[in-house]
């Protein structure tokens, strides 16, 4: 007892420690949401690798299984496999939610930009009416487009993208101004830089760089749009297993067979968590670069 | 057990000295060391620091920054924060082992018996609550008087920290007072209990010199009534005001200690010695401030492109007009009129909303005039739009108090600098990086600076990088707003000595602006004293330092902290 002496337990008692607090440091949520994203991206390429079902194949016999060893989510009402139809759906799903944020993220950068750097009047126009699309609830504008054009996938990215864009475009006309007003773009008109080498060599790069973390962020984000306009039936018709669609189609069973809705829901939420995850890490990642 | 014994042997062996002729000290400090934990290393940041100090003394702890300074400071007081490990052979205050105090014994001490005064008031005081509330909080947690007695308390400090108008004043909110006035604030909630022990973190750092000299002699006033002051600082002029005993710190180790007259005036240190000849004065015009020679290259640096005989910078009656929040109408600068020749230093002097950096922009042509006109090298600036201005750009350049915002984050030294010599006769890759080498040389810096970015070099790298960009296009004249303000002293001194060498050799311009009269006293061959937006009065250093003629101007010289080592040695 009196031979412990503090260095011999230091040494010999914080090491392991030490490394097990190394090891809780980890990001361990970043690899789960990269590794799922990367299961989710084969499942969207080459479904039939993951699937063990046909999504499409009728089993009337097998109808609202619950989940099995065979049939690892269970079955819908026509004994469809649920587990080849969620992998079967993430293409249409995944691309929606990338597009949606594309389209979205696109718009604002045009919104953004012009309210931020066009000259007076054509500016003010501009924000005028991004403020305008800000007043309306995004799912209104979703629901006014879908009205006009029908309900598809492609409306569905468009209303997504039109939904979000005005939120974004805000962002990025203050990322801007907030470039435009720093001293090293004084420092380069200082030198007698022409504007447009301002615009393109400072004000852009700089204005845009937290871009990347937030197209990530809104990609999950759209996923969750799609899916819900999906599950008002203003989506992706039904044969589609796209899992807005999934969920709608559960929908009339959920006291029968809760899985046909909980599955597809856990998926969709997980790409969310999984998205968001990511978006933060970059974020995180882009800042401290700064500092 | 064996501590009581040593303490019992002592007092048995110096009572009588302790009696007869020993100050009675109510800080003693013992071989002080402080560390941080950072990321599970330890790294210690102040090795050794001893002294005593008895009750109307002041003991100053001098060093640039990161010399260890500050958390000497907050180790006395027990807040070296959390991963601080303080450690001492002796740290007593009133004669009580403050060692080994918990978080609720230290919370009774500060307050009561020290005070701590920060440097930074706006941070340091509550923004939503009136400062009169502030102060009488710290009385409250003390359990100090009644009610009606601690608001008439309160009143009472702010009169005698020279607050005006101290009722009025206790009823407003930090961000409505001036800084002179936060920063008294500050130092009433810090002396509100009457504590024998005062602690000023780098007090007046912030403050105009005007308002530094009201500070000043509050903490004077402190000191002869007996109070014992331990000051923070960097500026050796405000240690000699008030100092008895100085230590001199570097990288967390003493230096050089003994009283202000032995330090100042007879100093031992090769680095005590520096710092006292980097200060700028009037009398170190002409000479070099700081041992470290020049750059042999700066003194190759090269002339202007353009040769031009007649005044570079003619300004004439500029004035701007700013709209205040509430709609009013305030004159930042209003009519003032300026020539600069070929080669000369014009120094721009004045207190923070003089309107001096105001004039800076006008000149520059980053901010519009409502009237007046500048004239560069002869030709309409002012009057002409940016598109046409762009031509003339590389014949003006400038220096900004904080070089690291003025680059892009994203780029290296070395793109900084090719961005930077795009409108010169330089052309390619390769010559531009040459070139790049070449002006980094003028500096004092190597090649490999190149690759670095301003995020990872010194300040006084970052602002020598700047100077490098400013000389980039060969400019005419070069526009230095407070340039070197956010220096540490020895750094100011280099970068001084070789702005003075870089003038010699290439004949530029200097249109120096600061707010340090020691800085604008030692560089510039003319001054502007510039108060409210006007210029009240100009001339050559020595007519303003020796007859200033406007009261303002003698206001403001008779602010500086005397500084003369010569006559503080002769002092004690």
């Amino acid at each position: 007892m009196t031979a412990l002496r503090p260095s011999s337990t230091s040494a010999a008692g914080t090491a392991p420690s030490t490394r097990l607090a190394a090891l809780a440091r980890r990001p361990w949520g970043l690899y789960a949401a990269v590794a799922f994203v990367a299961l989710l991206t084969v499942a969207a390429i080459a479904p039939q690798l993951l699937a063990t079902h046909d999504p499409l194949a009728l089993d009337y016999p097998l109808s609202l299984h619950a989940p099995s060893w065979t049939n690892w989510f269970g079955t819908d009402e026509s004994g469809r496999d649920l587990y080849s139809r969620v992998i079967f759906g993430a293409r249409e799903s995944l691309l929606i939610g990338l597009g949606a944020a594309a389209v979205g993220i696109v718009l604002a950068l045009v919104l953004g930009s012009l309210a931020a750097l066009a000259i007076k009047p054509a500016a003010v126009v501009v924000d005028r009416v991004v403020e305008i699309l800000f007043t309306f609830p995004a799912l209104l504008l979703a629901l006014l487009l879908i009205a006009i054009s029908g309900p598809s996938a492609t409306t569905e990215i468009l209303a997504v993208g039109l939904g979000t864009a005005p939120g974004y475009a805000r962002m990025i006309r203050g990322q801007i101004l907030a470039a435009k007003g720093s001293a090293y773009v004084e420092a380069a008109t200082a030198l007698g830089h022409s504007r447009s080498r301002i615009v393109f060599a400072h004000i852009l790069p700089n204005a845009l760089r937290p871009l990347v973390a937030v197209f990530a962020l809104s990609v999950g984000q759209s996923i969750v749009w799609a899916s819900s306009l999906s599950f008002l039936g203003l989506g992706v018709a039904p044969p589609s297993s796209e899992w807005g669609a999934l969920l709608d189609a559960g929908r009339q069973y959920i006291v029968q067979a809760g899985w046909l809705i909980v599955v597809p829901g856990l998926v969709i939420v997980a790409v969310a968590l999984a998205a968001t995850t990511i978006g933060r890490h970059l974020q995180s990642y882009l800042e401290r670069g700064e500092k | 057990m064996s501590a009581s014994q040593t303490v019992d042997q002592r007092t048995a062996d110096d009572s009588l000295d302790a009696e007869l002729d020993w100050p009675v000290s109510r800080v003693r400090v013992e071989n002080l060391r402080v560390a941080f934990l950072v990321g599970g290393v330890r790294r210690e940041v102040v090795n050794g620091v001893s002294f005593d100090l008895a009750p109307g003394e002041c003991v100053a702890i001098v060093g640039e920054s990161g010399s260890g300074k500050s958390v000497t400071a907050r180790a006395l007081v027990g807040l070296a924060g959390r991963n601080g490990l303080v450690d001492a052979d002796a740290l007593e205050i009133h004669h009580a082992d403050v060692r080994r105090l918990s978080p609720g014994q230290w919370r009774r001490l500060r307050g009561r018996e020290v005070g701590f005064i920060l440097q930074d008031a706006l941070v340091s005081l509550d923004p939503l609550r009136p400062v009169g509330a502030e102060i009488g909080e710290a009385l409250r947690l003390h359990r100090w008087g009644s009610r009606a007695a601690r608001a008439s308390r309160v009143i009472e400090l702010l009169t005698r920290v020279g607050v005006p108008l101290p009722a009025a004043r206790a009823r407003q909110r930090p961000d409505q007072l001036s800084g002179g006035l936060r920063q008294r604030a500050l130092i009433a909630s810090a002396i509100a209990l009457d504590p024998d022990i005062v602690i000023a973190d780098e007090p007046t750092t912030a403050l105009d010199v005007t308002v530094q000299a009201q500070v000043l002699r509050e903490l004077e006033e402190m000191k002869r009534r007996g109070a014992s002051i331990i000051l923070i600082s960097h500026d050796l002029s405000v240690v000699a005001q008030l100092a008895d005993q100085i230590l001199v710190m570097r990288a967390g180790e003493v230096l050089e200690q003994g009283s202000a007259a032995q330090v100042l005036g007879a100093p031992t240190h090769d680095y005590t010695r520096a710092l006292i000849s980097a200060v700028p004065t009037e009398g170190t015009r002409g000479s070099r401030l700081s041992p470290v020679p020049v750059p042999d290259a700066a003194l190759t640096a090269s002339a202007p492109a353009s040769a031009h005989t007649g005044p570079i910078l003619e300004a004439r009656g500029l004035s701007k007009h700013f709209r205040t929040p509430d709609g009013g109408l305030t004159r930042a600068v209003d009519g003032v009129s300026f020539d600069l020749a070929p080669g000369e230093t014009l120094g721009i002097v004045g207190e923070s909303g003089s309107g001096k950096s105001t004039t800076a922009r006008l000149v520059l042509g980053l901010e519009t005039l409502d009237s007046g006109t500048v004239r560069l090298l002869g030709q309409d600036w002012s009057g002409v739009p940016e598109r046409r201005r762009r031509r003339l750009r590389p014949r003006i350049s400038v220096v900004s108090q904080d070089p690291l915002s003025s680059f892009d984050p994203r780029w290296n030294v070395e793109r900084i600098l090719v961005d930077a010599l795009a409108a010169s006769e330089f052309r390619g890759a390769a010559a531009r990086r040459a070139r790049a080498i070449e002006l980094l040389g003028f500096v004092g810096l190597g090649a490999e600076v190149l690759e670095r970015f301003p995020l990872r070099l010194s300040g006084g790298q970052r602002q020598r990088v700047a100077i490098a960009r400013a000389l980039a296009p060969r400019p005419s004249v070069i526009v230095l707003d407070e340039a070197v303000s956010a220096l540490d002293v020895t750094v100011q001194a280099q970068i001084l000595d070789l702005l003075v060498a870089l003038q010699a050799s290439s004949g530029v311009s200097y249109l120096f602006i600061s707010h340090d009269l020691g800085v604008i006293s030692h560089l510039s061959d003319r001054v502007l004293v510039m108060k409210d937006g006007v210029v009240v009065e100009t001339g050559e250093p020595d007519e303003i330092f020796r007859r200033p003629s406007h009261p303002y101007t003698r206001e403001l010289i008779a602010s500086i902290p005397e500084f003369d080592p010569a006559a503080i040695s002769e002092r004690k």
